[in-house]
């Protein structure tokens, strides 16, 4: 147990930051894909939020903004990721492209426009390392850290972002469960027509869903570029996007499975970096721990592991009048 | 029978518009961001066209995207989208790479017994998710998506930790493996072009065989056409969705096969995907999933990528621009309704007259 402690006090910590930007994604690819809107894109969504998160950060730091700067900077990203996520939107919405296509070209345009604009801006392919001032710090949380056991694992050395995420992601259940707008949400997801048949306008909802899914996987990729790498390049995010999505696969479109697994896949990545110098894990390949969460997430579409029903309504796009 | 005529013409207008739209985007972004558009784009035909070195590097790009413009297409024949080319792809490169290292035989036997490898490695990936799509119903997208993850860090695991050598990279293979040509090299002023084109081009052939002049072709669109009258008329549509997946991987593996012993004569560790997967999407798209649209559209794209370096150097233009056109391009030729509707109300108008 003395052994134990020390090591969890090092990786519980990191599993939770490590999990922030996939729950913050995962719950945007919630809203959208309960609304009936498939969304590979998240990836580039979150790219998008990298961008805006650590551009937005530099100049409101240039500013003057001192350590508000990083939150302007993720408000840029939620505002980036719900503009650029029309995209999507109006391709698969309104066009009634094929919401997979669409949103495997959202990847491609998010890397292709964002390291142009860095290149074109910077002139290099990355952007400048955000200035101390402006980074967001790790916090020990007041009292909460004094509890023995607990308070090291979960109150000590952890961004504020992360207990933000954690709330929004109730908050997030709330309103998907237990509002009008979350049942109209859920409706249009399960069978558009029935809920076009009470008056509930489909298209605008699932504009609603997939503008939400842009807002919070750009908070999600801004907070991993802010606190995690500190710039953007194009390398910046590599697959969290696709990550998250599988987060929310395997947590069922459940905001609380969508945070169950957001965690574990924390830990599954966590574990990788520092397996290491943990005893008894020290011998086990590294790859393990990163093909983790794939796996997983097969075996649980599969219904190994529970089975994951999608919507009812996922991937179609709704025609008036059709049956 | 002018309407016939009339749809292959029009499969010929969503492309060409969609390509338009998308080099007028690329435009606009180059006046935005204070560049020449027009001088942009000359360097950018200059850098395919202008020697031959750059033609030959044009056509080396294209060889691996007409395998998994193949790829892609061919699975959407069976309505099934294989994300996952990406994935075996890499599977494809590195076991073709693997075999070319460890066995000694002559080139007669060892060079097609290392591309049968990637094949064989590519068709094992794409197996899986068509397996669990007859068996279990689950969408093969995801799976897909999931197994481009595996495929990655499985053999960054392999190369780091049993073929590694100085440079993140294998050893090269044997030369009794390597499709490198020192002829076409030759002709090309020292590109990497190699035989792999030519087997490329005969890929074409070959699935535009099996899809339309055998009746295991038929079969295969006939249940992307529809599963259930496809069940009714006795065939078996689970069957053909497992055999759809893995020739799919097989193509998508040869693909890495012609990376792995034409372009580098190695495997590398990959810090990220290589895309050529994922470019296949947009290849197959825009070729409307034909042979001969996936390799024009193919050249088009590899040409991009190539001209890209040009119109970097030459008009000062960031090369990721190619990167938006493409992305430009998928979403209009995805979002032909648009265009089709704007057709169909110059076609009704024409009539009122």
């Amino acid at each position: 147990m003395d052994l134990l402690l020390p090591i969890l006090y090092t990786i519980v910590p990191a599993a939770l930051i490590a999990a922030t930007p996939l729950l913050l994604t995962a719950m945007g690819g919630l809203f959208s894909e309960r609304s009936g809107v498939v969304n590979i894109g998240l990836e580039g969504l979150m790219v998008m939020g990298a961008f805006g998160g650590i551009v937005g950060t530099l100049y409101f730091d240039s500013l003057g903004f001192g350590a508000a700067s990083a939150w302007m900077g993720i408000l840029v990203a939620i505002v980036l990721g719900a503009l650029f996520s029309l995209f999507h939107a109006v391709a698969s919405i309104t066009l009634k492209a094929d919401q997979i296509v669409s949103g495997v070209a959202l990847n491609f345009l998010a890397v292709g426009l964002t390291v142009f604009i860095v290149r074109e801006v910077f002139e290099r392919g990355q952007t400048d390392t955000i200035s101390s001032g402006a980074r967001l710090f790790r916090i020990n949380v007041p009292f909460l850290s004094d509890i023995p056991i607990l308070g090291p694992m979960f109150f000590s050395r952890i961004y504020v972002t992360t207990y933000v995420a954690f709330a929004l992601a109730v908050l997030v259940w709330y309103v998907v469960f237990k509002t009008p707008f979350g049942l109209r949400l859920r409706s249009v997801g399960e069978h558009p027509m029935a809920a076009d048949t009470m008056g509930i306008k489909v298209n605008r909802m699932r504009y609603i869903g997939v503008m939400l899914s842009g807002a919070f996987a750009g908070s999600g990729g801004a907070v991993y570029a802010i606190t995690t790498a500190g710039n953007f390049a194009g390398g910046t995010i590599v697959g969290q996007g696709f990550m998250a999505l599988a987060a929310l696969i395997f947590g069922k479109w459940h905001p609380f499975g969508a945070m169950g697994a957001a965690v574990f896949f924390g830990f599954a990545q966590a574990l990788s970096i520092s397996a290491q110098q943990i005893p008894g894990l020290a011998n086990v390949p590294q790859v393990y721990m990163l093909i983790l969460p794939y796996v997983l997430t097969i075996l649980a579409l599969a219904g190994f592991v529970g089975k994951a029903e999608p919507p009812k309504a996922l991937n179609q796009p709704y025609e008036k009048g059709s049956r | 029978m002018g309407n016939i005529f009339k749809d292959k013409l029009f499969g010929l207008v969503v492309p060409l518009i969609a390509i338009g739209f998308g080099f007028l985007a690329g435009g606009v972004i180059m006046l935005l961001s204070g560049n020449n558009p027009i001088d942009g784009y000359v360097a950018l035909m200059q850098g395919v066209f202008g020697e031959v070195y750059y033609f030959g590097e044009t056509l080396q790009r294209m060889t691996p995207l007409i395998f998994s413009g193949l790829a892609v297409a061919f699975a959407f024949r069976t309505g099934l989208l294989n994300i996952g080319v990406e994935g075996q792809l890499i599977v494809g490169w590195f076991v073709s790479v693997f075999v070319g290292i460890v066995i000694e035989a002559p080139m007669i036997i060892h060079l097609p017994l290392a591309i049968l490898a990637g094949a064989l490695a590519g068709a094992l990936w794409g197996f899986v998710p068509g397996i669990l799509k007859a068996k279990f119903q689950v969408h093969e997208v995801i799976v897909t998506i999931m197994m481009n993850y595996i495929a990655m860090h499985v053999v960054n695991h392999f190369i780091r930790n049993f073929m590694l050598e100085s440079g993140q990279r294998t050893a090269f293979i044997n030369d009794s493996a390597s499709l490198s040509s020192d002829f076409l090299t030759s002709i090309t002023d020292f590109s990497r072009l190699h035989w792999g084109f030519l087997i490329a081009v005969a890929a074409c052939f070959v699935m535009w065989f099996i899809l339309w002049k055998t009746k295991k072709g038929f079969e295969l669109r006939s249940v992307g056409y529809n599963k259930h009258a496809s069940s009714y008329a006795g065939m078996n549509v689970n069957m053909n969705i497992i055999l759809s997946m893995s020739v799919s991987g097989a193509f998508a593996g040869i693909g890495g096969a012609m990376v792995g012993l034409g372009t580098y004569n190695y495997a590398n560790i990959l810090p990220s995907f290589t895309n050529l997967g994922f470019d296949g999407i947009a290849v197959a798209l825009l070729g409307s999933s034909t042979s001969i649209g996936i390799f024009l559209s193919a050249f088009l794209f590899g040409g991009l990528k190539e001209g890209a370096n040009n119109m970097q150097s030459q008009a000062g233009v960031a090369p990721e621009l190619v990167e938006i056109i493409i992305a430009l391009i998928i979403f209009f030729v995805a979002s032909s309704y648009l265009i089709r509707w704007i057709y169909s109300r110059l076609q009704s108008k024409k009539e009122g007259k």
